[in-house]
């Protein structure tokens, strides 16, 4: 049977699991860690999948559908959930006819996000089962449980998992093969359960507080909560990736492993905590098992000594586990840090085409003058910069120090005109990225026209969603499958809103860049630039890498400033990395060299 | 064997990633448990990139405990510096000789360790450093990209899998116009860490 094993990652392992289980209907926007679940579903031709243009339209799409009659899942990341919570909290009211599965995706460690947030608030505020995989294995078997249950109980269902859950890859057998309910898609007027007015939407709460009662006694029968009885002295109470942990820091104790974590199956974790003499929880980020077990009335310990910040791994348990008199406190060596080696934390590409007017922002707002380093400084900058959510955001970093501001999804643009309106007299800018302004810029910009805010909102073209690894939006007019579609055109958008001066530049134009950044700053009235240039993940054609002429330069330093990490300067000689060059299709280096000391 | 614990390290975009995958399907064809766990996202952008892979009758964590691997790939010196600390004592240390300075060294804010440095701090945790040339003889054979099957091929001579399990992986995992070259890497990779001294 070993050809039924594959070494797939969780988001595989769901994707695979969901498209087994019969899910017809599939909607998403990228975001780490959950963007693979379905690029990897997008492969099957039987599943309609889309990049919606952000997850609250995703969760509202996934409705519809579970609506009528299909199964149906949205996937996102934590903080997509965020921006869908409205969606999926009418959701969790109406409950549904198809089977709905909601994927949230947390980023304990924050690898690649804006915050750790822990996502398994959603469902205890929504009032909806949640499931949380501690391997590949258990991601793959829920889906089909999931659906299941998300029909049999008229309820979405919420999958969380973490980081080193979705992109760790571990043994599946895969088992299964697509089974599709025979029913058709069919919409069952219904007022009374899809019209949530005041006069429908408060008998239906009553509905979901008799339904959570009836969870509530399901799960004490849910298989995949699993006790492994070691000895007495020490329960473990677990889920997810901190099982695995805690199963290697503790090999002789007792566990109790959740895998359906709300509602908690109170009378398991009674008879559990009344055969240990010691009962603890091991869980990432809030005291979320913690502190509901203690509502129950059973003594447990667990944040005592296990961090709430940051991601676990195997030592934090361990450290954490001596010092709470858990483990012997002599048993392991302890390891030397490596000291004082240099960072390397992730940049812009070289050849990237947000470098251009990063380099124009930085020199016109004299941010080389910040003290990027500490992310603080006592100089005031010239321009202020709003900035938003993509590898932009990595401008922040020095030599551009260009990024005064991020929070969430869209947030630069309205931010921009409340910065305005406080009185500041700074020019002010909003830098966003192409696929970012169609998730949540739109209205920001709108709000702009119409209260007549004056500011510079910059829009960077890079035709992707970059950060993610590169999908498609709906400015790319590709769709999700590569297919051709009605493309969404950035300009037409800004014109359509109302937006008077808009310019469109190209990326690698150095000397455009810096004559329409000045028009723009000198306007009293809102107006864009679209700096419109390729990805350079995506560039194919990476011909004639540029060099520095030894001979010519004289080691002013000024195209270090770009940021580009192809141009290196090793014992104080300036040279350009010819593997990492993208050559002729950026080149901005040999424009900016005053010496022309650079070349193909 | 009875476990194996790698750590493969990197750059954003030196294809550690793809090495990972290719020991750790080997390993599953050879009927072991697998687990493995990558930087993706944001850090790749050019950032300091690792790969934990586990190998043993059934693992529990996908993370390798520091202190406990039993081999560590370095693509590049100083990211193998880096990650030492999860060496454990008498592990192999697989270094590609080859630098790639981080920006901030480039701005003269930080300074990359020197050749001494870097074995020095390696040698607090293990006293068995190989120093490969790996980026060289990939463009001695004429594709810089080989470098990684070149560093398997270095690591296929401390893990007991079958060498033809390798080759199979290799070949599932890359196109058909570049298994040849890639095998090839594969091969003098192994041949190369037979006649490199222990530093």
């Amino acid at each position: 049977m070993t050809n039924n094993l594959k070494l797939l990652s969780g988001n595989e392992s769901i994707a695979l699991g969901a498209y087994h289980a019969g899910v017809r209907v599939a909607a998403a926007y990228p975001g780490t860690p959950s963007t693979e679940i379905l690029e990897s579903l997008a492969r099957f031709d039987d599943v309609y999948t889309e990049w919606s243009t952000n997850e609250k339209v995703a969760m509202e799409v996934v409705t519809g559908a579970a609506y009528c009659g299909v199964r149906a899942m949205a996937s996102m990341k934590h903080v997509g959930l965020n921006v869908a919570s409205d969606a999926f909290m009418a959701v969790a009211l109406t409950g549904v006819i198809g089977g709905m599965v909601v994927i949230s995706a947390d980023d304990p460690g924050i690898h690649s996000s804006q915050n750790e947030q822990d996502n398994r608030y959603y469902a205890r505020l929504a009032k909806v089962p949640m499931l949380e995989p501690a391997d590949s294995q258990e991601a793959y078997d829920l889906m089909a449980c999931a659906f299941d249950m998300s029909e049999k109980f008229d309820t979405p269902v919420l999958i969380r998992t973490t980081t080193r859950i979705s992109h760790s890859k571990s043994v599946v057998n895969v088992n299964g093969k697509r089974e599709l309910p025979d029913r058709q898609p069919r919409f069952q007027y219904n007022a009374r359960k899809y019209v949530m007015l005041p006069a429908y939407a408060l008998p239906r709460h009553a509905v979901i507080e008799e339904r959570f009662a009836r969870l509530q006694e399901y799960v004490e029968t849910f298989p995949f909560n699993q006790i492994t009885w070691g000895k007495y002295n020490l329960g473990i109470v677990s889920s997810g990736v901190a099982y695995q942990y805690a199963r290697e820091i503790f090999p002789d104790a007792s566990f109790l492993k959740l895998t359906m974590t709300w509602p908690l199956p109170c009378d398991i974790i009674r008879q559990f905590a009344a055969k240990v003499r010691q009962l603890i929880v091991i869980e990432e980020l809030d005291p979320f098992l913690q502190e509901n077990i203690q509502a129950m009335g059973l003594k447990v310990r667990g944040k005592e000594f296990i961090p709430r910040v940051g991601e676990l791994n195997p030592r934090i348990i361990e450290e954490g586990s001596r010092q709470a008199g858990l483990l012997p406190k002599t048993a392991s060596r302890t390891v030397q840090p490596a000291p004082g080696l240099p960072h390397r934390p992730p940049l812009l590409c070289p050849g990237c085409p947000h470098t251009g007017m990063f380099f124009t922002l930085s020199t016109a707002g004299q941010r080389y003058k910040l003290d990027g380093a500490r992310g603080e400084s006592e100089k005031e900058p010239k321009i202020i910069m709003a900035g938003d959510i993509g590898c932009y955001t990595l401008g922040v970093f020095p030599p551009l120090n260009v990024m005064d501001t991020e929070g969430c999804m869209g947030s630069g643009i309205s931010q921009a005109q409340g910065m305005k309106r406080a009185g500041v007299k700074n020019k002010v800018v909003a830098i966003i990225g192409d696929s970012t302004f169609m998730h949540a810029g739109i209205p920001g910009l709108i709000n702009a026209v119409y209260n007549e805010s004056p500011i510079t909102i910059i829009i960077l073209d890079n035709g992707t969603t970059a950060m993610t690894g590169g999908q498609e939006h709906p400015g790319t007019g590709i769709s999700l499958r590569g297919m051709q579609t009605q493309q969404v055109a950035l300009e037409n958008v800004a014109r359509g809103i109302g937006v008077k001066h808009i310019q469109v530049i190209d990326a690698f134009d150095l000397k455009a860049l810096q004559a329409g950044l000045k028009d723009s700053l000198d306007r009293l009235e809102v107006s864009v630039i679209i700096v419109r240039g390729p990805c350079a993940v995506r560039v194919r054609r990476r011909a004639n890498p540029r060099a520095v002429n030894a001979e010519k330069c004289n080691q002013c330093g000024l195209c270090l400033r770009l940021g580009c990490p192809a141009i290196q300067s090793i014992d104080g000689h300036l040279s350009i990395d010819k593997v990492l060059c993208i050559g002729d299709a950026c080149a901005l280096c040999e424009h900016l060299c005053p010496r022309k000391a650079i070349a193909p | 064997m009875k476990k194996m614990d790698l750590m493969i390290t990197g750059v954003g975009g030196q294809g550690v990633v793809l090495a990972s995958d290719i020991i750790g399907e080997s390993a599953l064809s050879a009927g072991y448990d697998v687990k493995k766990t990558d930087t993706i996202g944001m850090a790749q952008r050019g950032g300091s990139v690792v790969s934990h892979l586990r190998i043993a009758a059934k693992v529990w964590s996908p993370l390798v405990k520091e202190g406990e691997a039993d081999l560590l790939l370095g693509f590049e010196k100083l990211e193998a510096a880096r990650w030492s600390p999860f060496l454990r004592p008498g592990g192999v240390a697989i270094v590609n000789n080859y630098e790639q300075p981080p920006l901030s060294v480039s701005l003269g804010k930080e300074r990359y360790p020197g050749q001494k440095e870097i074995t020095d701090i390696l040698s607090k945790f293990t006293d068995r450093i190989y120093i490969i040339d790996a980026t060289r003889r990939a463009q001695e054979l004429g594709n810089i990209r080989t470098v990684n099957m070149f560093l398997l091929g270095c690591v296929s001579v401390f893990v007991p899998l079958k060498v033809s399990l390798w080759k199979d992986g290799i070949s599932q995992r890359l196109p058909a116009d570049l298994r040849k070259i890639n095998l090839t890497a594969f091969d003098l990779g192994r041949k190369e860490i037979k006649n490199v001294n222990i530093r």
